[in-house]
């Protein structure tokens, strides 16, 4: 009796360990916790992926998400955080990124890491060079990478250079580097950030056939539709915890659903309406609107027409490259030297900006698209941000007002919910929402009646996005006329009264928002 | 928070600016020790800051260099050049040393301003054009000394600027009563600027340090002015040369504290691009910052020639490397937008205290020039270090 019943236990035992670790999961993260000096970036959180599925994480900017992927990669070592990593059934050390790769996980990161000169087939096998000897053997890279190229779906000679492909093309090189390196497991961080609706659809198209190849892959997305797209499952975190799984079989999957678990209350509307709209006179109007660039030797701009009114909000929609920063840049004091033809009015008045200078003090103000690349001083710290464009509001006869800074600082970090431990902490350090809004505040200190913004809410989550549509309201409301640029169609059609589509630097079309729907807008920007 | 964790605090918050005055105090006492107390007397530490004045001011332009991303490789010949000519307007063209000066300043900035042309308008980079820059003056100083060799100076006036001490009035107690008198004004006007600063924050309802801190701050730093007065009113007194030296750090402080200039050079070098949507003109700001180096080049060459009460053919040789060293020492950092003029003083001060000790002590020259690259590249690695910890 007692043999068998130890007989049937020990049976028992192996038919479920077995089962568990013949693994459906790929990849099982339990109880991982890891603190920063003052903060718990994760508790317990626990993540698993099964074999062969797309699982999205997603949460708001600081939710954990990042800190989570490099505990994974290597990025932290071992001992440096709490909790098992069981990878393919083993428990995992990494020490660094190399170990991870070794095992099969490849990371893809938000900023692309490839080498603009060198060609395709030389960046695919960048640091795992293949060798003859001690030679490298360029034959056989280059016919690996060609099969790579097909793998990706990427029709370009592997000889062509990085800098000649656009941004999704060169997302495709990065996945194609990836999978040199036997990856079982990929992790992508925002691919889609930078891409276009066709790039976007292009690279979740990829990532189902890499699926059925059997290649499992973990998506950080703020991209909801995307996640509802593609994802096979969907962990939600926030603030360093794992709130809940959720299951595409089971239907489980809405954006709805999503976004309450993230920010942990219901949002009614993703963007808040507007009540009373009060729009006033023609405050900025373009016409033969033309921006020739000597340097790429082409015009950027051309012929366009545009009108802005006060109290409005102006959508620009349209493809990356189809000219629509550059448009804003020429509006903006021209600071890429265009060679500008046409006119533009202002409040009735013909003007000419020869410096971005003049643009702020005619009461123009561009919040650029890449808020790192041109927008911050990301090693100064929040006051000095806010007060970096119009100084003079701070000084009189050039010397400083150093605690009216501190005032000012205060003022737009209370206004525009910017969070942060205090005024003096360093820009760079701030999450991609926080960011926005101290940029934000920079030039809503300049005063400005009309505000351009670039791609407002790239990159941010939905909460930092719901305040930033918030402002923008208010904005209006006290009588400024906004810009708004962005790629992202729901935004254009949550938040515009009126819609310019912009393709190959022309103005296609304008729509009213009664007019204007997804496709009307992508057929008048694919033209 | 009780007075200890309030300190504790704001050591960690400045521990790069504090680490290097540290490390100034540390050098000083251990040579002190060594040398039995010589390092510290009256006439040495008179020496040393002297020895210190042209590279000073090399340093502080240069910090500014550096800070907009970019090099100066130039300064160092160009100050041997105009220190040339400022000693042929003297001896040759019997020019006023009243009009020298001013004339050498100018032109100083004027060459200054052509590099700033050539990097910022033409888009050479600054360490090629001033490497051309460097190779010119260094011609040009041989063309104008190869006939005379050595010019050697004989105005008093001039010769005064690197040697002389200001006016004592009266001794008391052996001591220079002039320089106890500067000593003293300069700690009045310390702790007044201090308290006025503290109670404007005030009334904006600012959060300000404790009592306590404050005055523990105001005694310790008034007791060091007051000690250093001290020791240079045993010797001769302030040097000309010291006075300048605080004069240009103070202006040269308040400028890039205080003003609006100071904060678009600091954003120009944080990020050009950002600068430039800013409505800020990063041309300008480059040829003012070029303009302000070479300016101070000249001044560097007017101190050298009057130090050694002559312009030589070799003069100026790698002072533009001991300038760059000092900067790193005080805490620039190559990748823009950082660094402090009080900081590039400090770094200068601790090169020649380096120097100075150590020729104390009898090291050889070999010894000398591999601890002070030692100390260079301890100096970035400590502002390596506790930028990191920061992040």
């Amino acid at each position: 009796m007692i043999d068998l019943s130890i007989t049937i236990s020990l049976f028992l035992f192996v038919l479920v360990r077995g089962g568990d670790s013949m693994s459906e999961y790929i990849l099982e993260m339990n109880n991982i916790s890891k603190e920063f000096p003052g903060v718990k970036a994760l508790s317990n959180v626990n993540f698993k992926v099964k074999k062969g599925e797309i699982h999205c994480l997603v949460g708001e900017n600081g939710a954990g998400k990042s800190t989570l992927m490099k505990v994974l990669s290597g990025v932290y070592p071992y001992g440096n955080y709490t909790g098992d990593i069981v990878f393919e059934g083993k428990v995992q050390q990494f020490n660094e990124i190399t170990d991870s790769v070794k095992a099969g996980i490849g990371i893809i990161y938000q900023e692309l890491a490839l080498f603009p000169d060198l060609t395709v087939y030389e960046n695919i096998f960048a640091g795992n060079e293949l060798k003859k000897g001690p030679f490298v053997d360029w034959n056989k890279t280059i016919v690996q990478a060609t099969e790579l190229l097909q793998k990706v779906k990427l029709r370009v000679t592997p000889e062509t250079l990085i800098k000649e492909l656009g941004v999704g093309k060169q997302q495709l090189v990065e996945i194609a580097k990836a999978l040199s390196k036997d990856v079982n497991l990929l992790i992508l961080d925002e691919p889609t950030a930078a891409l276009n609706e066709d790039d976007s659809e292009n690279l979740l198209v990829l990532l189902k056939e890499l699926k059925n190849q059997g290649i499992s892959c973990i998506m950080i997305s703020h991209k909801l539709k995307e996640v509802i797209n593609i994802a096979d499952k969907v962990t939600v975190l926030r603030d360093g915890q794992t709130i809940c799984t959720l299951d595409a079989s089971n239907g489980e999957i809405s954006e709805n659903v999503i976004i309450k678990n993230m920010v942990g209350r219901d949002i009614e509307d993703i963007y808040p309406k507007r009540l009373d709209k009060k729009i006033g006179e023609t405050v900025l109007e373009l016409s033969n609107w033309t921006a020739y660039d000597s340097q790429l030797g082409r015009d950027v701009v051309k012929n366009a027409q545009l009108k802005v009114k006060k109290g409005e909000i102006i959508g620009i929609a349209g493809l990356m490259g189809s000219g629509r920063t550059e448009l804003a840049l020429s509006i903006f004091g021209n600071p890429k030297n265009y060679k500008i033809q046409g006119n533009m009015k202002m409040f009735g008045e013909t003007k000419v900006l020869k410096h971005t200078s003049e643009a702020i003090k005619a009461g123009i103000a561009y919040v650029t698209e890449d808020r790192k690349g041109d927008g911050l001083f990301l090693l100064q710290d929040i006051k000095s941000n806010v007060s970096a464009a119009h100084l003079k509001g701070i000084s009189s006869k050039g010397i400083l007002n150093l605690n009216e800074e501190v005032k000012v600082g205060t003022a737009y970090k209370d206004s525009l919910y910017i969070k942060a431990s205090s005024l003096e902490q360093i820009v760079g350090k701030l999450s991609g929402g926080n960011q926005q809004k101290v940029s934000l505040g920079k030039w809503l200190f300049t005063g400005p009646k009309i505000l351009i913004l670039d791609e407002p809410t790239r990159g941010i989550d939905v909460g930092a996005k719901f305040e930033i549509y918030t402002i923008m309201n208010e904005l209006i409301n006290e009588g400024m006329s906004i810009i708004m640029i962005s790629s992202e169609l729901g935004e254009v059609l949550g938040m515009s009264d009126r819609i310019y589509v912009m393709a190959e630097g022309s103005v296609k079309g304008e729509l009213t928002i009664e007019e204007a729907t997804q496709e009307t807008i992508m057929e008048l920007a694919t033209q | 928070m009780n007075f200890f964790g309030e300190a504790k605090a704001l050591v960690k918050a400045n521990i790069r600016d504090y680490g290097m005055y540290i490390a100034l105090i540390v050098i000083m006492l251990t040579f002190t020790i060594m040398t039995n107390g010589l390092f510290m007397s009256s006439r040495n530490i008179s020496n040393l800051l002297d020895s210190a004045g042209y590279i000073a001011v090399l340093a502080v332009g240069m910090t500014l260099v550096i800070v907009i991303r970019h090099i100066d490789l130039s300064v160092g010949f160009l100050a041997g050049f105009l220190g040339a000519i400022a000693a042929i307007f003297l001896t040759q063209m019997g020019v006023s040393v009243w009009i020298t000066i001013p004339v050498i300043l100018i032109l100083g900035a004027l060459i200054g301003l052509v590099n700033g042309v050539l990097i910022a308008k033409i888009g050479i980079p600054a360490f090629v054009a001033t490497l051309a820059g460097m190779l010119i003056f260094r011609g040009a100083l041989l063309q104008v000394t190869e006939k005379t060799g050595t010019i050697i100076v004989k105005d008093d006036q001039f010769n005064a600027i690197g040697n002389g001490f200001i006016p004592s009035i009266m001794q008391l107690n052996g001591l220079h009563l002039l320089t106890l008198l500067v000593g003293l004004v300069g700690i009045l006007l310390f702790v007044y600027n201090e308290i006025s600063t503290r109670r404007n924050k005030m009334t904006y309802g600012f959060e300000v340090m404790s009592n306590g801190l404050f005055s523990t701050k105001l005694v310790l730093i008034s007791a060091i002015i007051g000690y250093i007065t001290w020791i240079l009113a045993g010797y001769n007194g302030l040097s000309w040369t010291v006075i300048i030296m605080i004069v240009v750090v103070v202006i040269y402080h308040f400028l890039t504290t205080k003003t609006v200039l100071g904060r678009h050079i600091y954003a120009v070098g944080s990020n050009p691009e950002a600068a430039h949507l800013s409505g800020i003109n990063v041309q300008k700001i480059t040829y003012i910052v070029f303009g302000s180096m070479g300016m101070l080049a000249a001044l560097s060459g007017i101190l050298f020639t009057s130090r050694l009460q002559s312009a030589t053919t070799t003069a100026g040789t790698l002072f533009e490397l001991d300038a760059i060293a000092a900067a790193y020492v005080g805490g620039v950092s190559s990748a823009g937008g950082v660094g402090k003029v009080t900081g590039a003083v400090i770094g200068a001060i601790v090169m020649a205290s380096l120097s100075s000790g150590m020729n104390l002590l009898g090291v050889g020259i070999s010894y000398q020039y591999m601890i002070r690259g030692g100390v260079l590249a301890g100096a970035v690695i400590f502002d390596v270090m506790t930028r990191k910890q920061r992040a």
